[in-house]
């Protein structure tokens, strides 16, 4: 069986359907991760040790195995507790925890590298330590953590694919549902392939502009 | 928690373990074969090498490795390789991983003083003996961290030929959470094998690095 590409037009609205959920996801995901990141890393930090050790423990298992493993965990995981999820829902909690935990490890030692003055000096102006840290240190950290943060969201636009085995219709479901229909793996798995390559360099390109308006503004 | 089920199915858990680790082996190794080919060629005299190098690298980082795995796997036959499901799955991750890998040993290369080289040559040595007599043994010390990095994420990529049916850890556990119900005690089974790997390979990564280094 030769290639074929004159099947891919007819298919093409449920490959940018798809393109749509996978850049929905994508989105959605980051932003769970960029915000359960800040807090994980508090958490980590400021917490009394009785609340830290769990999240330590969270954290633990979420770096030592795979994705896919625990999108399994969650999806099937909670339905197993009664919560029925739909399973765009449950890839985004899990993408969005995944990349928490590793955002989490970027913002703590972005914290600690905020001067100890800053806090010390909004405390001097009548700021409680939640104020400060709100209001000074976080603010300053999360700039600093933006660049090495935005590598880890290109990474979870790849691991975004993943959902696909829990039935998520993004990209490389989309994908598989034309091939099902056309025996065509090979063209459409490439095209797939091109989507996410494109959608990688648009990410890349924003990465770029912030990281050279954050050492412009410094 | 049904500690019952996961002692009656736990061998079947280390069985693919067993796989795992193969998997995991096998990847290693032709990732670190095409990754020195990619840094050789990135850092090549000749620019069309360089640019193979450059798109390599940027083309495998830049699409997800399941996608890379199902061109090979489903979509290799119509363009005349058929592989079984296990060697597709080595393939595919090696070939991903030796994109990261092109990175990691291109930047040890690159990060050791041009003085060497230049030092090297001003001693009689050619550009070729520089290169394998001067700058890799020092570039090597360098490669050993990030390189466990690499390793590191290689093994939780082996996860994804579960999706062609390979029967290792992340296939057993889905198909036994399908079949029991019992999600979180099939995650906890394959959970603990995946981090003792990877705990393993950590501290053997620093062992090395510790082995290497010149104090």
């Amino acid at each position: 069986m030769g290639l074929d590409f004159s099947v891919i037009p007819k298919y093409m609205d449920i490959i940018l359907l798809g393109v749509g959920w996978t850049v929905g996801i994508t989105v959605a995901a980051a932003l769970l991760s960029f915000i359960g990141g800040i807090i994980f890393a508090v958490i980590a930090l400021y917490a009394p040790w009785l609340i830290r050790q769990p999240f330590r423990l969270i954290e633990w298992v979420f770096m030592g195995t795979p994705l896919l493993l625990q999108l399994f965990l969650i999806y099937f995981g909670l339905v197993q507790i009664g919560i029925d999820l739909p399973a765009f829902v449950a890839g985004i909690i899990g993408l969005g925890l995944h990349f928490a935990v590793y955002n989490s490890e970027l913002i703590q030692t972005a914290i600690l590298a905020v001067d100890k003055g800053q806090m010390e000096a909004a405390r001097t102006l009548g700021l409680s330590r939640g104020q400060a840290l709100v209001k000074v240190v976080i603010p300053q950290a999360v700039r600093a953590v933006i660049p090495p943060i935005s590598n880890n969201m290109i990474a979870l636009l790849k691991d975004s694919a993943l959902v696909s085995v829990i039935g998520v219709s993004e990209l490389t479901l989309s994908a598989q549902r034309a091939i099902g229909k056309t025996y065509r793996p090979f063209e459409f798995y490439i095209l797939a392939a091109a989507f996410y390559y494109v959608i990688n360099l648009c990410m890349e390109w924003v990465q770029r502009k912030i990281e050279r308006r954050i050492s412009i503004s410094r | 928690m049904d500690l019952e089920l996961m002692l009656k199915v736990y061998p079947f858990f280390l069985e693919a373990a067993g796989v795992t680790i193969l998997l995991s082996v096998l990847t290693a190794i032709l990732g670190l074969i095409t990754g020195t080919l990619g840094a050789a060629a990135r850092l090549s005299r000749f620019a069309w090498l360089r640019f193979l190098g450059a798109a390599y690298v940027s083309v495998f980082r830049g699409t997800p490795a399941l996608i890379q795995l199902f061109i090979l796997y489903f979509g290799g036959p119509q363009i005349g390789i058929q592989l079984d499901a296990f060697a597709a799955g080595v393939i595919g991750l090696g070939i991903n991983a030796g994109a990261y890998m092109t990175e990691t040993i291109r930047g040890a290369i690159i990060a050791i003083d041009k003085g060497q080289r230049e030092a090297a040559r001003t001693l009689g040595l050619s550009s070729w003996q520089a290169t394998y007599k001067v700058i890799l043994p020092q570039a090597a010390r360098l490669m050993v961290r990030p390189l466990g990095v690499n390793l590191n994420m290689l093994i939780k990529a082996t996860a994804l030929v579960a999706a062609i049916s390979v029967i290792e850890l992340t296939y057993t556990a889905q198909r036994y959470i399908g079949s029991t119900y019992k999600p979180f005690e099939m995650f906890l089974l394959a959970g603990i094998l995946y981090m003792i790997i990877i705990y393993v390979t950590g501290r053997g990564v620093a062992w090395l690095d510790r082995k290497v280094q010149i104090t």
